[in-house]
């Protein structure tokens, strides 16, 4: 059956945009994560979403010893400890070496975690349950609802973003972060440590990751699977909004939420699944008009 | 101040410097001169830690930098005005400054030390909030030896400031260099292709062929050597 379209049933497409909004918002948040990345380093990090996934499952396992904000910090710590690392140890060896090899190394990153999480915690869904602060009853304007955890979604994502601009634009690590991703050899010198930035960047990004990964693990159950389809729509996200652009990636992180829900809701359902290829449509064609995305600059390239 | 001794680098296989010897006494300016790929860039992007020289000796007051890294030379008084400018064109004129002053902690002095920047070159006073892609390349040559100075240098190497610029513009620039020079008392190494405008305000000059030092003398006697104004000044 159909849905009622917007001018008969106003309130559900508003519903529709309000949820998509809010999915809309972790699609988001992982690709500020990717774009942080490729902005500074020229990478795309396809274990993004998995490393997310893990840090998520970290953050479970510590609420058997504490609580929910604490657990949620210290997954998030770890990951970015992880992040930096990754960088130093495993992405800094190859970075003179051509361009698909650090494609090859990310593409490992995902596998690499996808198995450790699959190995360490299993394949049994698991869910926070009780311990998600996130629970209670939805707040309604009229007919148009939205649940605790998609208001907890929309508020973390608009901490992050506030607290990303207010580092990047009036630190002077933020200067010495945007320095390094624009030009290396004058980075150094004028006395900024690259090495030390580029791991600093993998750090902050694996860390907003995970941000995005627990958030999105809260209501799907967190299973090894879980954070794949997360990952697409977060690299369509990224692609749209121009994948230099931490601006174009929330906005293409948003509109990707709406267009997808808005999909679900007013395509027939015979034709199936369609979100996922009403979004894809509507990126190709942005594309087409402009190469390079919604904000971006450069054009995408070397994907 | 500076002396470089017999010193060798190399791009891979490729040999940019053959054996390079020379001396910045302090509160000179030193002009390195030579053709296209004699290794006057590379002779200063060895002393700024950019190329690890392979062989000899590279020592500012007193102390081997050989093995020292670029953030470290920056820091010890050395700043380098690479060739192409190299400024941070997405980011504005005022940020490009701070950024010269990365390695100091001194706040207060910091603001005087961009306030004296626009002293010497108000027009980038006027765009202090552009964004640096945004400036004409004489403005982005001053922005790059503005943000050079930012770092307090006690040595100033100089990449080629002429390049691409109209001649009066680089009158102008060279003037500025030259008072920066006097009021400042910087030692300045300066590379350059315009050989007779770097002999009209250097005290000493080099001369380099193929990544080696061919003549070295005071600017006066090599802008009457014979063989130099054959080739290097055309007259």
């Amino acid at each position: 059956m159909l849905a009622a379209p917007p001018w008969e049933d106003p309130d559900l497409f508003a519903q529709q945009i309000v949820s998509g909004i809010a999915s809309g918002s972790l699609f988001a948040i992982l690709a500020l994560a990717i774009v942080m990345i490729y902005r500074s380093t020229d990478v795309l990090n396809f274990g993004q979403g998995e490393m997310a996934l893990f840090a998520a499952f970290m953050s479970w396992t510590f609420l058997t010893r504490m609580d929910f904000w604490p657990a949620f910090f210290l997954a998030i710590l770890v990951a970015a400890v992880m992040g930096a690392a990754l960088e130093r140890f495993v992405l800094r060896p190859v970075s003179e070496a051509p361009v698909l090899n650090s494609i090859v190394v990310t593409l490992g990153l995902f596998v690499v975690f996808n198995g450790l999480s699959l190995w360490i915690w299993g394949s049994q869904p698991k869910g926070y349950g009780p311990f998600s602060v996130f629970k209670g009853d939805a707040t309604c304007v009229s007919d148009v609802c939205i649940g605790r955890l998609n208001i907890g979604i929309l508020v973390v994502t608009l901490i992050i973003m506030v607290l990303l601009y207010l580092l990047f634009q009036h630190t002077r690590l933020g200067l010495a972060l945007r320095a390094t991703a624009q030009n290396r050899t004058a980075s150094r010198l004028v006395g900024i440590p690259v090495g030390n930035m580029l791991s600093i960047g993998w750090g902050l990004a694996a860390a907003v990751g995970a941000v995005a990964g627990v958030m999105a693990t809260q209501n799907l159950s967190l299973t090894t699977g879980t954070m794949f389809a997360v990952l697409l729509f977060a690299f369509a996200a990224a692609v749209l909004g121009g994948l230099d652009s931490p601006v174009g990636a929330v906005v293409g992180g948003l509109s990707i939420g709406v267009i997808k829900n808005l999909a679900g809701t007013y395509v027939p359902p015979e034709v199936g699944s369609v979100d996922l290829l009403v979004a894809f449509l509507v990126i190709v064609l942005v594309l087409m008009v402009r190469p390079t995305g919604l904000f971006g600059r450069r054009a995408v390239r070397r994907v | 101040m500076l002396s470089l001794r017999n010193v060798h680098a190399a791009y891979g296989s490729v040999l940019a410097l053959r054996g390079i010897s020379l001396e910045a006494p302090e509160g000179n300016i030193v002009s390195v001169l030579g053709a296209n790929g004699a290794g006057k860039s590379s002779t200063l992007r060895a002393i700024s830690g950019l190329l690890r020289p392979s062989q000899g000796t590279i020592e500012f007051e007193g102390k081997s930098i050989n093995r020292t890294s670029p953030e470290k030379i920056v820091q010890m008084g050395i700043s380098h005005v690479p060739e192409g400018r190299q400024i941070f064109t997405e980011l504005t004129v005022m940020e490009n400054l701070r950024l010269g002053a990365y390695t100091r902690r001194d706040g207060d002095a910091i603001k005087s030390d961009i306030d004296r920047v626009f002293s010497y070159f108000p027009v980038l006073g006027e765009r202090a909030k552009q964004q640096a892609a945004l400036l004409s390349g004489g403005e982005q040559q001053m922005l790059a030896i503005g943000r050079a100075l930012m770092a307090k240098p006690r040595l100033l190497l100089l990449d080629e400031p002429s390049l691409g610029l109209a001649p009066m513009l680089v009158r102008e620039i060279f003037g500025i260099i030259k008072t920066i020079s006097e009021e400042q008392g910087l030692t300045i190494l300066l590379v350059e292709q315009d050989a007779s405008l770097a002999l009209s305000i250097a005290n000493h000059g080099y001369l380099l062929e193929t990544g080696t030092v061919v003549l070295d003398d005071t600017a006066e006697q090599l802008r009457g050597n014979e063989s130099v104004r054959r080739s290097y000044l055309g007259y």
